[in-house]
């Protein structure tokens, strides 16, 4: 019998098809779902006023991270609305029996960061929340992507979400990296090669040796930008690197059922000689450390290459772009001068990024003018910080570590850069006020947010190495 | 959710790429635990000034400009998933969005709102642009049983795609959970029988 051949992505999504709907989309089935506070609130309203009931409180889980202070988290919350709505969150998770790590909680902090280091999430699962950057969790095999508030309610109703089969692209980055280009050098790069809405309608497949050579928390940090470009979500075929990772974390499956969880997630592969919709391939030799000039997150250049010039009338988006972050078409960027520096966000607050700022910054100083704000991705990534001694590093460069949350990443909560300064950000947007009103962020690597932070103006991280 | 069949209207041209849902509601005033409200802030920062003092340069500032439809440039809604971003379109008083194209989620929520997202080609919205800048009365038919946009009085018009199932639940004010709830027994048919390595 000839045997079907498959992209990894299609072999997940048939495993959990409950339902074909003719001409319309499909019935999905969830293993996994992460609400917060700020999503949730109305679909557990929703249902309320239906009169049902969380269907499968075991595949839940919450935390509170996108509107919660990065100081004194022991104290109650000052925000009258804010309280609110972690309020909500905790009496919802209570009636409808859903495990909630609030704050205070050991396992609190970004969605995407404690998914991962629980070992909740696992290869060939689906996994969805209500948060963009849900795709984060492909990085180890899965299907996972954001969804909105009605379809947070359809999961909590029926652990099922109505979904049209996204379209699938093949991402293969071969070779080897340069020096001083991590991987958030490489997403942003894809990024500005195809733009902010190149990926809308796939699902990507990120392979290649250059991304087989990453680490969980680099390919995290690929997999989490995906849908800056659109796509649905990203993934990553789990191999070595990913199982190593997951074996023997909290949640993570043991003894026997580990090994025969093991033999299946061996199998998620993509076929040899399955087809993609669209197939792109990239040099990871032809990748400098990458910075932001504009408004979205395809709006990147190599550090040492030049912002691109308004051309005529059909740039009223690039003006635009330009006007709000002040500056020029055809000038650099490096040299430019920096306010602050946010280094946090699902894409790059785990403790492989503290590190990497540690040992960049051990025994230098800030520059005087940089406010540098670091935010770790959950309270296990700051404890991990204290016991390295990083926390100390740290401190005496001038870095001042705060505890987790979103923060300054979407501005909910104080943490905003003020109006007119500029913020070289490890976050993964540069939307107009995304991290405070008239606030100018440009998007970066830890590298490089962390020598900016140390000369106080836009830096190739290159010359600070060796 | 409302029902929706058809829509006669003038517009509101905001011809900008790629306008993500920070835009469209930003962050700090997501702090609410119900979907009412967010029409206030929609675009607040493009509608305001410092001080919260009304910009007038911006487009839903401008005296005589109104309308149940948005019109804006391509890769509408962008970015995060918020699906504040669908309730305070809706909450403002949209009923359509018209791009050339939208974000996938974007989309969804819209949808799932009765927000109708119209997706049109490039040229059809370039030309309903000049048309509306040259005579801000111009009015758009919209009729989804046809699925047909056409601009009043003109003989332009143009088909726009929508999944049948979505259309079915538009016309009828019926929502995606209702129908998921009715397949209660085949969601835990398919629990039931699923491999344990792959749960
Ligand atoms: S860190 Fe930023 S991008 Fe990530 S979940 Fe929080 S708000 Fe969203």
């Amino acid at each position: 019998m000839l045997m079907e051949v498959k992209t990894l992505f299609d072999k997940i999504w048939d495993n959990h098809v409950v339902h074909q709907i003719e001409n319309g989309p499909n019935v999905l089935y969830i293993d996994k779902h992460f609400i917060h506070e700020v999503t949730s609130p109305q679909a557990f309203a929703g249902l309320k006023e239906r009169g049902i009931g969380v269907y499968r409180p075991e595949q839940t889980v919450a935390t509170a991270d996108h509107n919660v202070p990065t100081q004194d988290q022991h104290l109650p919350i000052k925000d009258a609305l804010s309280r609110h709505q972690v309020d909500t969150l905790i009496k919802n998770c209570d009636e409808f029996g859903v495990e909630l790590y609030g704050l205070g909680h050991p396992y609190q902090g970004i969605v995407h960061v404690i998914g991962p280091e629980l070992g909740i999430t696992q290869p060939g699962m689906t996994i969805v929340c209500g948060d963009s950057h849900t795709s984060t969790h492909g990085a180890f095999g899965n299907i996972a992507f954001g969804i909105g508030t009605s379809e947070v309610e359809q999961v909590l109703a029926t652990q099922c979400v109505l979904q049209r089969k996204p379209k699938t692209m093949k991402i293969q980055i071969d070779g080897v990296l340069n020096k001083g280009v991590v991987s958030k050098d490489i997403i942003l790069y894809v990024i500005s090669k195809l733009s902010t809405s190149g990926g809308t309608g796939y699902f990507i497949e990120f392979c290649g040796s250059a991304i087989e050579g990453l680490s969980m928390e680099a390919r995290m940090t690929i997999c989490n930008m995906s849908i800056e470009m659109g796509a649905r979500g990203g993934l990553i075929a789990p191999d070595d690197t990913t199982f190593n990772y997951i074996k023997d974390r909290e949640f993570a499956p043991k003894g026997e059922l580990w090994e025969r969880k093991l033999a299946y997630w061996k199998t998620l592969k993509s076929d040899k000689g399955a087809s993609f919709d669209k197939e792109i391939h990239f040099k990871a030799e032809d990748i400098e450390p990458m910075i932001t000039y504009g408004t979205n997150p395809g709006m990147g250049i190599g550090v040492s290459e030049t912002i691109p010039a308004v051309n005529g009338q059909s740039d009223v988006t690039l003006k635009k772009a330009l006007e709000y972050m002040d500056l020029t078409g055809g000038s650099q960027l490096l040299g430019k001068k920096v306010d602050y520096v946010f280094i946090g966000s699902c894409t790059n607050s785990r403790i492989e990024d503290l590190r990497m700022v540690a040992d960049l910054v051990k025994g230098k100083k800030k520059a005087e003018h940089v406010n540098a704000m670091i935010i770790p991705g959950s309270k296990q990534v700051e404890k991990q910080a204290v016991t390295e001694g990083i926390d100390k590093v740290l401190a005496e460069a001038g870095f001042e570590l705060r505890q987790p949350g979103c923060s300054a990443c979407l501005g909910m909560n104080e943490d905003k850069v003020p109006k007119g300064k500029y913020c070289v950000s490890t976050s993964n947007r540069n939307f107009e006020g995304r991290q405070g009103p008239g606030a100018r962020t440009m998007l970066a690597s830890p590298l490089t947010a962390a020598a900016s932070a140390i000369t106080g103006h836009v830096t190739d991280v290159r010359e600070m190495l060796n | 959710m409302e029902k929706f069949k058809t829509l006669k209207s003038t517009c509101i041209p905001l011809p900008l790429q790629d306008i993500d849902t920070d835009q469209i509601i930003p962050a700090r005033f997501l702090k609410a635990t119900t979907r009412e409200g967010f029409g206030d802030n929609l675009f607040r920062d493009w509608r305001y000034k410092e001080n919260d003092h009304l910009n007038p340069d911006f487009i839903l500032n401008q005296p005589g400009i109104t309308g149940d439809v948005l019109v804006a440039g391509e890769n509408f809604g962008c970015g995060s998933s918020r699906e504040h971003a669908a309730w305070a379109l809706f909450d403002f008083g949209f009923k359509v969005v018209i791009s050339s194209f939208f974000a996938d989620i974007f989309k969804n929520n819209a949808l799932n709102n009765g927000l109708l997202p119209v997706q049109v080609s490039n040229e059809f919205l370039n030309l309903l642009f000049e048309k509306i800048q040259a005579d801000p009365s111009t009015e758009v038919n919209v009729s989804l049983e046809d699925q047909e946009i056409s601009i009043a009085g003109t003989d332009f018009k143009e088909s726009f795609e929508i999944n049948p199932y979505k259309k079915y639940c538009l016309v009828q004010g019926y929502d995606d959970i209702d129908f998921l709830i009715s397949k209660k027994e085949e969601i835990k048919e398919f629990e039931d029988n699923r491999l344990e390595v792959a749960r």
